[in-house]
């Protein structure tokens, strides 16, 4: 069911609400990505960006509001007047499309690097061995890492693990990818790597979420940054106009505290 | 103060030029323990006290223990213990892997069966259990498949023919073992990171997918040391069936010294041989917990197998070098590598 008038918007979140208890973390998001484009999400923690951005994949249920991905209204099927959730294998079949990376890798810990690459090909997609395993070789290489093929993430770094969990996310061929902080949990010396990958993946045109700490990624990479704070959106624009040239005081306060 | 003092001895040091003379001379004696030495005596004799004891009593019979350790009717009773182990184990695990997902399921309805049938076989005696499955015949004397509260009937047999005494005590094992079980497991679902599961599903993954790939997997490196122990407590529990008669171990040999009452040879007898299944059960589970320890540690650390391989390459090659002192050790070493393959 297509509702979004715009065909080149892949992500168009309305008015999002979500609650945890008596406490309102999203108060109303309304947000659209087009396709190709990396959007990054900037804001103090708790301001609700990673709560939204699991809110897309529905590993949050949301309270309020919609939110489609290429036209897929994620989580509900929309029968007029109300919405009725999905059972968990139709969600799981709308997360195929969705890639997410975690602050924490979330490597599965008793599977090689590229066991943990063909995992979801092979179970999920229902892909051929040989095939699986080239394309997770490809994709290893792709993020600089075709010698650790056999390692297990205990054995690797953590820049290592997160790069191996961006390889992962993509053997499913998603049309988007969302990074909640990838780089938060890594040593300074190992953000470089993943930040390249980040921005190799999005020069070949994947559309992209990220939720953020580095400024400098956002102004280089990002086509679109968002600020949010307290469940809300801020202000949102080009990189120039929201990092060079903000206009809420919110946001400059946030600027100035991480730059 | 303290750093202050570490300062000045730095500053001691550094102005000498060098350690002081005399440091790297000392030669320092190991720490004596005498306490390990009296301890060791005492135990020893206390344990020679008691073998002697027991071994040199004019009232236990030693060729009776000899006589009836490989009896068949014996070695019968421990096929059947066997039988009863490894069958009650299967049926304990898979049921308590069921319970354990239950317990821990969003849905109301099944967290509480779950809840209540743990409650109720950890709550009731084993012994009761065995007598109930014991006596089921006479409390139902049809086992009977139909609909409930309707006379219809598919099929009916009498509880005798379906509930044999082996089936009786396989159900009472393992009926009650499932219990204590699905909390070894379900402590192993709650030891996964529930990141990981996330991670599973934003991949697609259902939750049953993720749970048999992902969350299983991980959760047997905590659940088999545990599970291992329960094994070795429901082979030994097996004994208990003798009350209704099931063929196992501890019944025969009572049968045997009801006859020639011989019971406290025939108790060695059975001793024995649990202590040599429960030896055995180890080992098993040291290589399912080796399996399962991939990519937890950096390197799994070598097999008994491959400890004492590596041993006898080792006596091998000094053998070797004693005898053929010229050769050169690492070609000597190499080639006893490569023989045993």
């Amino acid at each position: 069911m297509i509702l979004t008038a715009d065909a080149d918007v892949l992500v168009d979140a309305r008015s999002v609400r979500k609650d945890f208890g008596a406490n309102r973390v999203l108060k109303g998001i309304t947000l659209a990505v087009k396709r190709g484009e990396v959007m990054c999400l900037l804001g103090p923690s708790g301001s609700g960006k990673s709560t939204f951005l699991r809110c897309i994949n529905h590993l949050e249920r949301i309270d309020g509001g919609r939110i489609y991905v290429d036209g897929d209204l994620m989580g509900y099927r929309d029968q007029g007047r109300s919405l009725h959730e999905m059972k968990p294998t139709e969600i799981a079949l709308q997360r195929r499309q969705i890639g997410m990376v975690f602050q924490r890798f979330n490597l599965f810990p008793h599977l090689t690097a590229l066991e943990n690459i063909t995992e979801a090909p092979l179970g999920v997609a229902r892909e051929k061995r040989a095939v699986a395993r080239e394309q997770a070789r490809e994709l290893l290489d792709r993020v600089g890492l075709s010698d650790k093929e056999g390692s297990y993430p205990a054995e690797l770094s953590g820049g290592q693990q997160q790069r191996v969990a961006i390889a992962r996310a993509l053997a499913m061929k998603p049309k988007l990818m969302l990074f909640d902080e990838p780089t938060s949990a890594l040593d300074p010396e190992l953000v470089g790597d993943v930040l390249g990958v980040m921005r190799d993946l999005a020069l070949s045109g994947m559309t992209m979420i990220v939720v953020t700490h580095e400024i400098g990624f956002a102004r280089e990479v990002g086509d679109h940054v968002v600020f949010m704070d307290d469940g809300v959106v801020v202000e949102s624009g080009s990189p120039d106009e929201v990092l060079s040239r903000p206009t809420h005081r919110r946001t400059r306060a946030f600027l100035e505290s991480v730059l | 103060m303290t750093a202050k003092a570490g300062v000045s001895r730095e500053h001691h040091i550094n102005a000498g030029g060098a350690p002081a003379a005399g440091i790297d001379d000392v030669i320092a004696k190991p720490l004596r323990h005498p306490g390990r030495w009296v301890a060791a005596a005492i135990i020893v004799g206390i344990v020679l006290t008691g073998i002697t004891s027991v071994w040199g009593n004019k009232n236990v019979d030693h060729p009776t223990i000899a006589h009836f350790i490989f009896d068949h009717r014996i070695v019968e009773g421990v096929g059947m213990t066997i039988a009863l182990t490894v069958c009650g184990m299967v049926l304990a695990t898979v049921l308590a892997i069921v319970l354990a997902v239950m317990r821990l399921s969003p849905n109301p309805v099944l967290r509480t069966t779950a809840w209540v049938y743990v409650w109720f076989f950890r709550g009731t005696p084993l012994l009761v259990q065995i007598v109930f499955w014991g006596y089921l015949g006479l409390l139902y004397t049809n086992v009977t498949l139909g609909i409930p509260l309707t006379p219809i009937e598919f099929w009916s047999a009498p509880t005798s023919t379906i509930i044999t005494p082996f089936i009786a005590g396989l159900l009472a094992l393992g009926l009650n073992e499932a219990a204590y079980a699905s909390e070894i497991v379900r402590a192993g679902l709650l030891a996964v990171d529930p990141g990981h599961v996330e991670a599973a599903y934003s991949l697609g993954m259902s939750p049953s997918y993720t749970l048999r790939r992902i969350v299983l997997p991980q959760a047997m490196r905590v659940i088999i040391p545990p599970m291992g122990n329960e094994t070795i407590s429901m082979l030994k529990n097996s004994a208990l069936l003798e009350l209704i008669a099931v063929q196992e171990l501890y019944t025969r040999a009572s049968d045997i010294s009801a006859q020639n009452l011989r019971q406290v040879e025939l108790l060695v007898v059975v001793s024995l041989w649990y202590l040599f299944l429960t030896t055995v059960l180890s080992v098993p589970q040291y290589y399912l917990e080796r399996r399962y320890r991939r990519g937890v540690g950096r390197a799994l650390p070598p097999t008994p197998f491959q400890q004492v391989q590596r041993l006898v390459r080792g006596v091998r090659a000094a053998w070797h070098r004693r005898n053929a002192p010229d050769e050169v050790p690492f070609e000597t070493t190499e080639i006893e590598m490569r023989e045993p393959r």
